[in-house]
């Protein structure tokens, strides 16, 4: 294959004029960061990057093209938390391109090798580009997970008594980890009574109603009661419009009714010390 | 097919159901439950499905059958120890088990079937 041998020739290349390429690479990639960068932190990065191309071009061995790869997508992972835009992070590779043309320029025989190197690059710059999005597809599912966890507490008001304080919007996904934490938690801490508090639920339509009946049938078949508190009067006047219908469960306007009716219920009474 | 014994403790029947339920053995658990009923004058009928990980609608429609006959011989069915998977379950079949009492546990059962008394 004649490709080899221009590949390994640019090689050769690249590996000659090392310190001028790297130096320009750097700067080019420095002035586009706008700061967000240091230098020595830039210079680390594209110093490892640039002799792993090296090693890819001159096909010295096997192992390179993987770790070039790994390398990559280390950077675009961590260009990604860094909050670069992926153009910026796939352009910090174009640059290279930019670095080495300014040298080959003047020298018309080697536009064959330059252009496979072009090539080369293309595909490592797509390649940052799919490893950015994958970055980010990680962080957004990390975030909902942990939204996940943190929107879900169970908290005891009283022997027998437990509150779920609900916060954001209500979904199929978000009531089936409430009703699952609601019934284990009743079962673990055998409370006969729980609150419901929907304060923080913005907006309470059919589908949130349906999914909070679910919720409350399924304690009742426990053998635990459901108050639902802290209905706001705009969203008593949408449930009242929208015809639901919340049959025999108790509603309360604030958190504070709905203890006082559950205490009630277990026989017991707030006195004044 | 299994049989589910039926314990008469007091004035009231205790049955736990100790395998998964099969519909014949719950077609019988009712029959025996109806003879033993008229039989002993109990007030009550405490089912304990504590063991249960696995029902279907069947098994929810039997279960508000039971709670049906018993009321003919005026005692009331309490259901205790159902586990949250299986409740869930129901509550997706839409089977809401009216006419059962439900309670956590035995202890609980007892309190209602006493309280009721």
């Amino acid at each position: 294959m004649e490709a080899d041998g221009s590949q390994a020739r640019m090689a050769d290349f690249l590996r000659d004029h090392q310190d001028k390429v790297v130096g320009r690479w750097i700067e080019l990639v420095v002035a586009a960061s706008r700061g967000r960068t240091s230098v020595e932190e830039v210079r680390r990065e594209l110093a490892d990057l640039y002799s792993l191309i090296v090693r890819v071009m001159s096909e010295a061995d096997d192992h390179a093209a993987g770790e070039l790869r790994a390398a990559l997508d280390e950077l675009s992972r961590g260009r990604a938390r860094g909050g670069f835009t992926p153009r910026e992070t796939a352009l910090s590779v174009f640059s290279l391109k930019e670095a080495v043309y300014e040298l080959v320029a003047d020298a018309a025989e080697m536009v064959p090798e330059f252009l496979r190197f072009s090539r080369l690059l293309d595909d490592l710059g797509l390649r940052t580009f799919e490893a950015y999005s994958a970055a980010r597809e990680q962080i957004i599912a990390d975030q909902t997970t942990a939204m996940m966890e943190l929107s879900t507490p169970v908290v005891r008001l009283w022997d027998g008594i437990i509150a779920v304080p609900l916060v954001g919007t209500l979904d199929s996904a978000r009531t089936q980890l409430v009703m699952e934490k609601l019934l284990e938690t009743l079962v673990a801490t055998g409370a006969d009574h729980a609150v419901i508090d929907i304060t923080g639920v913005p907006t309470v339509d059919t589908e949130v109603a349906q999914h909070l009946l679910k919720t409350v049938s399924a304690a009742r078949l426990l053998g635990a009661e459901c108050t639902i508190s802290g209905i706001r009067p705009q969203v008593a006047q949408t449930i009242v419009s929208l015809g639901i219908e919340f049959g025999d469960v108790a509603t309360k306007a604030t958190l504070a009714d709905a203890l006082g009716a559950a205490l009630r219920h277990a026989g017991l009474k707030v006195v004044t010390a | 097919m299994e049989q589910v014994p039926i314990v008469k403790i007091g004035q009231t029947l205790f049955v736990s159901i100790q395998v998964d339920l099969q519909d014949e053995s719950v077609l019988r658990l009712q029959e025996d439950l109806a003879d033993e009923l008229a039989a002993t004058g109990a007030r009550g009928v405490i089912i304990d499905i504590t063991a249960v990980e696995i029902v279907d609608s069947f098994i929810g429609r039997m279960l508000t059958m039971i709670g049906s006959i018993s009321r003919l011989f005026d005692a009331e069915t309490v259901i205790v120890g159902m586990r949250p998977a299986v409740a869930i379950t129901l509550t997706e079949l839409g089977l809401s088990l009216s006419g059962v009492r439900t309670a956590l546990n035995a202890e609980k059962g007892l309190e209602i079937l006493n309280g009721r008394s």
